[in-house]
């Protein structure tokens, strides 16, 4: 027997495994999901180590100390031992007498990427939106150009209006409000179905590999 | 006899309209042919004209590490047997040196952005505050010619992006909403704000766990710590384990991320201080499953069938597994509050839990539990935001109507 047809063997028995949760909970499904979890936590050591660690941190270090020693200059590379200094007090909640100073690295990871996300949210998120949605009321010559211009515009003004907080919504605000609120839930059925479609590719690549590869039904 | 001679002369005109296509269609290539023998057979070998009017500057708006080349084009470009099939551009630290090859442009286009690396490491690094010159070549099939060498030319850094003038002004303008009414509230003025069914759960919820001595379990979704709906998520925990440190209903929190469980630990300490029992904080209880996405779905379908939580918050940042949480929770018979900005997601947390915090919601969630005037009043703020930003559209729909060009280039970021 081959290695790759036992891969295939237990790849076929950890999926069934995994689908027979849908019967209920059972021993067959707990083996799986404790496998399952356990190697991806591994797995996922792994790649931090080789693409993050090594080439982020210890390259850009060796990188900086080569050019300090062969040149006699300060390379920025030595910028990250900021980074690594940070990762270090990480390190520290192993230990809890001096664990409260990995709070500096968690401080430093959500306020300055906060500080950075806010500004490429609000472009992103917030003038290139308006600047998308600013779109001519009348095409000449196109009514269907003419009319989903329109709708954009409505269903982009009346979604702003549900998302409003502080202000009750009643009367002519209420009704722009509800008018969003059908433009978001029309969009969230489209959505829906578009993604069925796409959550059904990943089933029926589960199911190709069952009948197929390992059963060679076909 | 007339009929005779009607059908005798559409007999001829035909014959004779079959004939004059037959001619034509015979008649063109061999006219095409007669044309092309008639070039002399050198012409080929010739080079097209060169480029001219080539200029180098400092590409604005940028880190200091490329400039940027523009030319006429050459009079062979777009027609011809001698035409244009690529630009191909050239660069020297001086104007005798040797050129070498910096990149391509297409036929008919007349700028070339030439961009190099920023690390001295990189085989490919732009010095910045070097002269360079630069010189064009056009090239057609086989053959080129080379314009003069441009003027030097140097890159250097900007400290503002032109082109970004919009978000400043966005950013001043937000944060200036912001702080106004961050300030109204600090001196007690009450700021409405409507409720939200999702938000108003959340007590009944953590309310339900503790009548029913059951766990609540809280997800984080798969975002890092860096991602807004995370850090959303962080700000309604702390409300939320405050009340459960207050109910004493334990809490866990399954991470998919080992920042994201630092973070939510600090956030669960901190809120059971604030509470007045540290004691009952369990740290154990916030553990970090696994980075892999359906393992830990896995995993947390798992917990959700064993350890039958009364209440499952899933809010933050979700993909593929929201469906896969939400329905083993449902199975599992728990109360479920959803929230998340990820709009493909929405719809499956829509479906299949109770209460949904669509997108913005979530970011206003905090605000709703805790009700301070910090963030009360950057709830009102965000309003004022919106109200600008319904204007802007509005005028800004007028002005693409009516072709006012000026008021739509206010809204163009550049990047």
């Amino acid at each position: 027997m081959s290695s790759e047809l036992i891969g295939v063997w237990i790849g076929a028995f950890l999926t069934l495994g995994i689908f027979s949760f849908l019967y209920k909970d059972n021993p067959f499904y707990k083996f799986s999901e404790a496998l399952f979890v356990g190697v991806s936590a591994g797995y996922w050591f792994v790649v931090t180590f080789w693409q993050y660690f090594l080439p982020k941190l210890i390259d850009n270090l060796v990188l900086a100390y080569t050019v300090l020693t062969s040149q006699g200059r300060v390379d920025y590379h030595w910028v990250y031992l900021l980074g690594g200094g940070l990762g270090v007090l990480m390190l520290l909640r192993l230990f809890p007498t001096v664990g409260w100073l990995s709070r500096w690295s968690l401080a430093f990871i959500v306020g300055t990427t906060a500080g950075l996300q806010f500004t490429r949210y609000l472009e992103s998120n917030g003038i290139k939106q308006v600047q998308g949605t600013i779109l001519p009321l009348i095409v000449g010559g196109s009514l269907n150009t003419t009319v989903g211009n329109i709708v954009i515009v409505v269903g982009t003004f009346c979604g702003l209006i549900y998302f409003f907080f502080s202000k009750e919504h009643k009367g002519a605000f209420g009704g722009a409000a509800r008018v969003g609120v059908w433009f978001l839930m029309i969009t969230f059925g489209a959505l829906f179905g578009y993604t069925v479609m796409s959550r059904m590719s990943l089933l029926i690549g589960r199911m190709d590999y069952l009948f197929q590869i390992w059963l060679g039904l076909y | 006899m007339q009929k005779k001679s009607h059908r005798c002369s559409r007999v001829v005109l035909a014959v004779f309209l079959l004939l004059l296509l037959l001619l034509l269609s015979v008649g063109v290539p061999n006219a095409q042919q007669e044309e092309t023998t008639a070039v002399p057979e050198d012409t080929s070998a010739q080079a097209p004209a060169p480029p001219t009017n080539v200029k180098a500057y400092d590409t604005p708006n940028d880190n200091g590490h490329s400039i940027t080349v523009t030319w006429t084009l050459s009079a062979d470009d777009g027609a011809g047997r001698k035409n244009v099939v690529s630009y191909e551009v050239l660069r020297s630290a001086s104007p005798d040196g040797e050129f070498e090859l910096r990149g391509m442009a297409p036929a008919g286009e007349n700028i070339f952005e030439d961009k190099g690396a920023k690390e001295k490491s990189d085989a490919n690094y732009f010095p910045p505050h070097k002269d360079f010159y630069y010189k064009v070549r056009a090239r057609s099939d086989g053959r080129y010619s080379e314009s003069t060498v441009s003027a030097p030319a140097f890159a250097y850094g900007q400290w503002y992006h032109k082109g970004k003038t919009p978000v400043v002004v966005a950013v001043l303008l937000f944060s200036t909403f912001c702080l106004v009414f961050i300030t109204v509230a600090r001196k007690g003025k009450k700021l409405y704000i409507r409720p939200l069914a999702g938000i108003e759960a959340v007590d009944e919820a953590i309310g339900r766990a503790t009548e029913m001595g059951k766990p609540i379990l809280y997800i984080l979704g798969l975002g890092s710590a860096d991602m807004i709906a995370t850090i959303a998520s962080f700000i309604i925990l702390g409300r939320v384990a405050k009340k459960t440190a207050e109910y004493q209903t334990p809490i866990l929190i399954p991470c998919n991320d080992p920042i994201v469980m630092a973070v939510a630990q600090e956030t669960v300490r901190a809120a059971y201080l604030e509470a007045g029992r540290p004691d009952h904080y369990k740290e154990e209880n916030i553990f970090y499953l696994t980075s892999m996405q359906f393992a830990y779905v896995a995993g947390v379908n798992g917990i959700m069938l064993r350890e039958k939580p009364a209440t499952n918050f899933y809010l933050g940042k979700f993909y593929a597994e929201s469906l896969l949480l939400a329905e083993t929770g449902s199975l599992a018979g728990s109360i479920q509050i959803s929230g998340t900005d990820e709009i493909a997601q929405i719809p499956f947390f829509v479906a299949a839990t109770d209460y949904t915090l669509i997108g913005e919601e979530l970011y206003a969630a905090s605000a709703y539990l805790g009700r301070e005037p910090v963030l009360l009043g950057t709830l009102k703020g965000q309003d004022w935001g919106k109200a600008a930003v319904m204007i802007a559209l509005l005028l800004g729909a007028l002005a693409a109507t009516f072709h006012f060009q000026f008021f739509l280039n206010l809204f163009t970021v550049k990047l």
